[in-house]
């Protein structure tokens, strides 16, 4: 089990010539070990950036640390042995099949002159099993539906055998019921396997059941952070994403927010 | 699942010995076909000394044509990239072109023949200028081929005035860039030799890493493969390779377009099988390309370059149509 921390993490695009784009502000916040944070916000509020800051696709400025030690000098292997990165959108060859698309996450872990090990492929056929998907090892990704799909994506994630998982947007395709179980999932292997999980999610409904701590971003900027009902308050949704939500506490703790129509006329 | 499995790896190792069995095939016809006849003790000199270092040269440029396009594919990740992407026809044929004009009248006293170097030369000067314009844009491969679409268009136009300013040698220049292997010699392939060795060798270390870059740059660097670095590499190797065989053959289009392609047809498209099939199916397919251009005019050869074309477009076209109706 790994923590990773931010520490006055600034993400800026665009150049000094044509006026640079603060997308995310000072972030700082520190993800124990097997907690599951989500970020949360409009869109533009930098919630994917500051995915992306750690998976090392734009430059920033302040400190990712993971287990106290600063991300920043690590090589691109070590890296990906450190963090595994769903993109909202991966790209999946549609004629590869989904055996060779999860084997590519042990990547990391072959030299550069080198091909996979029988360890590799053992490991690729367990985690197709345990995630119930040896069914679409030799189909082609282009057959598959988009929930299946995105179940090879984080089969391919947890053959990273990272300790540390970003989800960006996870269920942003997904139908309801392939939402449920691509999140069951993670967090199945958040309980089975200790993962941390920091993930960037648009519905606040299934953002407040899965993870155990929200941060509200508005702007590159944090402006609340806690668990869902504390974050998930009618207020403070009408302020950061100018809507008009009622929001209901069920008894089991779960926090809905349902979206109200504007009165008419 | 293991029932499939066995399967899927049992067709796969059936395809290398597959191709290897075409390109004998193709050895041998090209031995034996020509316009002075079959096999005979007569025609064991012509054999050795004409028929069989074209047979070797053709299978040398259809190699490294074909794998340099399917390496360049895998980089950039476009399949209907060719190895000339990146200015290297465009570059080679202004070297030539340069010599054609220029060069001529003094090359009795040169040491080497300056037209394979020039070409050689303006290939790979070519190439560089467009990777530092493509660098300085972000070096994304997208800022990459449009800088090679840019390095092309400029060298072509400087070749074209060129050759209008001395209509003279157009035909030879034509000539050169329809490419040919029909004047190749035992020291042409000694030539290209070590070029496409060392640059083989080099690309098919890095097949692996091509499939990892068959879900783009940005999730390859998630994966912890050196992005750039690679893409450097291969680009290197796949340029100086290609290079090499323009600068004896000429311009042979087509190839490392079509053949690449085929493969992936029949084979799926891992790079670990593309590139090891597209280097002996594009040596066999080149090897018989070469063929009919022996006999088709008598008097004269069909320049090589066109007969890629005339026959490779249709069987393509074919192939492509008998894919879709089969899928």
């Amino acid at each position: 089990m790994s923590s990773i921390g931010f520490e006055c993490l600034n993400v800026r695009y665009g150049s000094v010539r044509d006026g640079e784009q603060e997308a995310v502000y000072a972030f700082t916040d520190q993800v124990r070990p097997g907690e599951w944070l989500c970020l949360i916000g409009p869109n533009g509020a930098g919630k994917s950036s500051v995915l992306r800051a750690v998976a090392g696709l734009v430059p920033y400025r302040g400190t990712v640390m993971v287990d106290g030690a600063s991300l920043a000098s690590r090589s691109p292997r070590r890296r990906a042995m450190l963090v595994a990165y769903v993109p909202q959108t991966p790209l999946m060859p549609d004629d590869m099949t989904g055996l060779e698309y999860v084997l590519l996450g042990r990547n990391p872990y072959i030299g550069y002159f080198g091909s996979e090990t029988k360890h590799d492929r053992a490991l690729v056929t367990e985690v197709l099993q345990r995630l119930d998907l040896v069914g679409f090892a030799h189909r082609r990704l282009g057959t598959l539906s988009g929930g299946e799909r995105q179940r090879l994506v984080i089969a391919r994630a947890v053959a990273q055998e990272a300790p540390i998982l970003l989800l960006d947007e996870p269920t942003s395709a997904l139908d309801i019921g392939h939402q449920q179980q691509a999140l069951e999932l993670v967090d199945r292997l958040r309980r089975e396997q200790g993962l941390t999980v920091v993930s960037a999610m648009h519905d606040l409904t299934l953002a407040g059941l899965y993870a155990d701590r929200l941060a509200l971003l508005h702007q590159g900027h944090v402006v609340a952070s806690g668990d869902a009902a504390h974050v998930l308050r009618p207020e403070t949704l009408s302020e950061f994403y100018g809507v008009s939500v009622s929001v209901h506490h069920e008894p089991d703790g779960t926090v809905v927010v349902v979206p109200r129509r504007a009165p008419t006329g | 699942m293991s029932q499939i499995r066995v399967d899927q790896r049992a067709a796969r190792r059936w395809w290398l010995p597959a191709a290897l069995v075409l390109l004998a095939a193709a050895v041998v016809l090209g031995a034996m076909i020509g316009p002075a006849g079959g096999i005979s003790s007569a025609n064991w000199n012509i054999i050795w000394n004409i028929r069989l270092p074209r047979v070797a040269l053709a299978g040398l440029v259809g190699a490294m044509l074909s794998l340099a396009g399917a390496s360049y594919q895998g980089v950039f990740r476009n399949p209907l990239v060719d190895p000339y992407l990146l200015g290297a026809a465009a570059g080679a044929g202004l070297g030539a072109t340069l010599v054609f004009i220029y060069g001529r009248v003094s090359t009795a006293s040169w040491l080497v023949d300056p037209l394979p170097l020039a070409a050689f030369v303006g290939a790979l000067l070519a190439v560089l200028v467009t990777y530092t314009v493509g660098a300085s844009f972000g070096g994304s491969s997208l800022s990459l081929v449009l800088a090679g679409v840019a390095v092309a268009a400029l060298a072509t136009a400087v070749q074209q005035y060129l050759l209008l300013r001395h209509s003279d040698v157009i035909k030879e220049v034509y000539s050169w860039i329809s490419g040919r292997v029909s004047t190749a010699t035992w020291n042409d392939v000694k030539l290209v030799l070590p070029y496409v060795i060392v640059c083989s060798v080099v690309l098919l270390v890095h097949r692996r890493h091509l499939d990892v870059f068959r879900v783009g740059d940005e999730e390859a660097a998630t994966l912890g493969s050196q992005v750039r670095r690679v893409r450097l590499v291969v680009v290197i190797a796949a340029t100086l390779g290609t290079a090499a065989v323009v600068s004896v053959s000429g311009l042979i289009g087509f190839v490392g377009i079509m053949v690449p392609h085929l493969v992936r047809l029949v084979a799926g498209s891992s790079y670990r099988l593309v590139l090891p099939l597209s280097i002996v199916v594009g040596a066999s397919f080149l090897i018989l390309a070469d063929i009919p251009g022996r006999v088709l005019e008598q008097g004269s050869e069909t320049p090589i370059g066109v007969v890629t074309a005339l026959v490779g477009a249709p069987m393509f076209i074919f192939v492509l149509r008998s894919r879709r109706v089969s899928t």
